[in-house]
């Protein structure tokens, strides 16, 4: 077999396959901005301070500890859910009080456990923080995570 | 070495070097923190040590592509390189961009995207310094002789210039961003790096069984035709849980099946070539990465990432230890082994030298290599269980982290034997010279 495949036919099926495979991956990835804009989020609740939290998270690189829908560095807990584990669904205003409260007494101090640094946030950038966070677990990720642990 | 611009690379295996000696403290510090975790705590908190980490890997790897690049194009294009000058600037702004974003993040300032870490004025300056880089070796392929390898290598370098402007765009949408940073983060390492990395095996390859190039040159046609149809869709595994359509699912799945592939064939080139050539070449310290590199991705790369790349199984094992596991393998399977293996073959020439302290260079293969392979199998145990006990029982993340304590120090562990693996590399190719091995004069040709 080896014989029979010449080298410019390997040529052009590196040429002709890339160039196929890249056309497909284009139209995929238009079809997916589309269905993540108009079906799996909720882009008209995507507010100011849903996007103002999500620089919040960028500014102080939670995700280089945290992970976000199950990407980041799985140093502290995942996030994308965080929401609803704190009950967010069920009672807003304590699951909200709950996670500012939670960033407001770090470090813990706590021996033999990680810690997380205190990042001074203002009320406001706490506010927008949870909104993010919030706004995130109404993502539609087709039932992940599994259970509320993340 | 026939060209006198091939000295360019010298510099460059010098500074990744030196960036790959930061990337490996961090690495160890970060360790350090999982089984101490009150350890710097408030001096350089984990996120900032991780970010370091990484940037500091995806630097020191680019670096030793460019000077790979300046290695190879002269005697694959039977010129030299364009302008020397411009690859000296190149080399200026992009240590600079790369200590400026080090010094950033110890302070606190990043963009804090993962692995996208560096600051606007960084990444400004890392793309110019790609541009400047790309206009010289396109210049000098353009001008002289174009090989197979040439052209793959170059094509690989554009697609990931290419691929990179992504970086600059952060819509607030989490899941839009999601979309567009793995066209970036996937694209790269399982698409065109796998280009640059064939290129640079393939030369290799040439220099080392002197098999002739026709054949080399129609298998790396076939093995980056593999890596590229199976890449751009293979993006598709990381599209399950993040607000993207159903069908990546099956797409994620059959892709990574074939992903696999590509690894697996280098395998083969690489054992074949090296069995059918039947030549002894004395720098056999090139010849052991050079084999060793393929075998350790297609582990690393191919079997870690199949392992948790189709849906039901993802479900269950995403961002979880096996994900650190297989991220550690693949990258220095692929990665690090092939630019360790090109520095090992192209020093010597650089330095005017026969090869020597090879012992020393196999020993650092393998203590590297094996401490590489025992951290994943710890961090893959970690996985195993946390995966179990988090996504099975739904115990609590910080409760678990307790649980597999003890493969933190294992892994902490293996990453110091690690560091003294590089050392004794770092020591092997640049120290100084003792008892200069004296290579019989058949194989010189073989050598320059």
């Amino acid at each position: 077999m080896a014989e029979r495949l010449t080298k410019s036919a390997a040529r052009n099926i590196f040429y002709g396959g890339s160039f196929f495979f890249l056309v497909i991956f284009l139209i995929l990835g238009i079809d997916s901005h589309l269905y993540i804009k108009n079906t799996s989020t909720d882009e008209s609740t995507l507010t100011e301070s849903v996007a103002r939290g999500k620089h919040v998270w960028e500014r102080h690189a939670c995700i280089d500890c945290h992970s976000l829908l199950g990407e980041g560095a799985y140093f502290a807990p995942e996030l994308g859910n965080v929401w609803v584990r704190y009950g967010g669904r069920e009672n807003p205003e304590g699951a909200r009080m709950a996670l500012k409260a939670w960033m407001k007494v770090q470090p813990t101090g706590v021996e033999g456990r990680r810690q997380m640094p205190q990042f001074n946030l203002t009320e406001q950038e706490l506010d927008d923080l949870v909104d993010f966070l919030e706004w995130t677990s109404r993502i539609d990720t087709l039932g992940w995570p599994p259970n509320n642990a993340g | 070495m026939k060209y006198q611009t091939q000295q360019l690379a010298y510099p460059y295996f010098v500074a990744a070097l030196a960036l790959f000696l930061v990337q490996l403290v961090a690495g160890v510090l970060a360790g350090t923190i999982y089984v101490f975790p009150h350890f710097l705590s408030e001096a350089a908190p984990f996120n900032i040590i991780r970010m370091i980490h990484t940037s500091a890997l995806l630097v020191w790897l680019l670096l030793g592509y460019f000077g790979a690049s300046y290695f190879l194009i002269p005697e694959e294009c039977e010129r030299e390189i364009y302008s020397s000058r411009l690859a000296w600037w190149q080399l200026g702004i992009f240590v600079f961009a790369a200590l400026g974003a080090v010094i950033s993040y110890l302070f606190g300032v990043h963009e804090g995207r993962e692995f996208l870490e560096q600051p606007l004025w960084v990444k400004i300056l890392l793309a110019v310094a790609f541009v400047i880089f790309l206009y010289n070796v396109t210049m000098t392929v353009l001008k002289g002789r174009k090989t197979v390898v040439s052209i793959v290598l170059l094509v690989g370098l554009w697609g990931a210039a290419l691929f990179y402007l992504f970086a600059f765009y952060n819509p607030s949408n989490l899941a839009l961003d999601k979309l567009y940073w793995w066209w970036v983060v996937h694209v790269w390492v399982e698409g065109v790096w796998e280009l640059i990395m064939a290129a640079m095996l393939a030369f290799l390859l040439i220099k080392l069984t002197g098999v002739d190039r026709e054949v080399i040159e129609k298998w790396l046609y076939v093995i980056v035709g593999l890596s590229l149809v199976s890449g751009l869709l293979g993006t598709g595994h990381h599209y399950y849980w993040i607000g993207t359509p159903s069908y990546w699912h099956w797409i994620g799945g059959v892709f990574s099946v074939l992903e696999v592939l590509p690894f697996f064939a280098m395998v083969l080139w690489a054992f074949y070539l090296v069995h059918e050539s039947g030549r002894d070449h004395p720098n056999r310290a090139a010849m052991l990465w050079s084999l060793g590199c393929p075998v350790m991705a297609f582990f690393g790369a191919g079997v870690w990432g199949l392992m948790h790349s189709f849906s039901q199984v993802n479900f269950y094992s995403h961002g979880t230890q096996v994900t650190a596991a297989h991220g550690h393998l693949a990258f220095y399977g692929a990665y690090v082994m092939l630019n360790l293996a090109f520095f090992t073959y192209a020093l010597p020439a650089l330095r005017g030298l026969q090869p020597f302290n090879q012992i020393l260079n196999m020993w650092s293969f393998w203590i590297m290599t094996g401490s590489m392979a025992f951290m994943t199998f710890t961090l893959t145990f970690a996985g195993v269980i946390q995966t179990h006990l988090q996504r099975v029982l739904g115990m609590d993340f910080m409760e678990i982290q307790q649980q597999i304590d003890l493969f933190y120090w294992l892994r902490l562990g293996s990453g110091i034997f690690f560091v003294i693996g590089a050392l004794l590399y770092i020591y092997a190719v640049l120290g100084p010279v003792r008892g200069q091995m004296v290579a019989p004069l058949g194989a010189q040709s073989a050598t320059k």
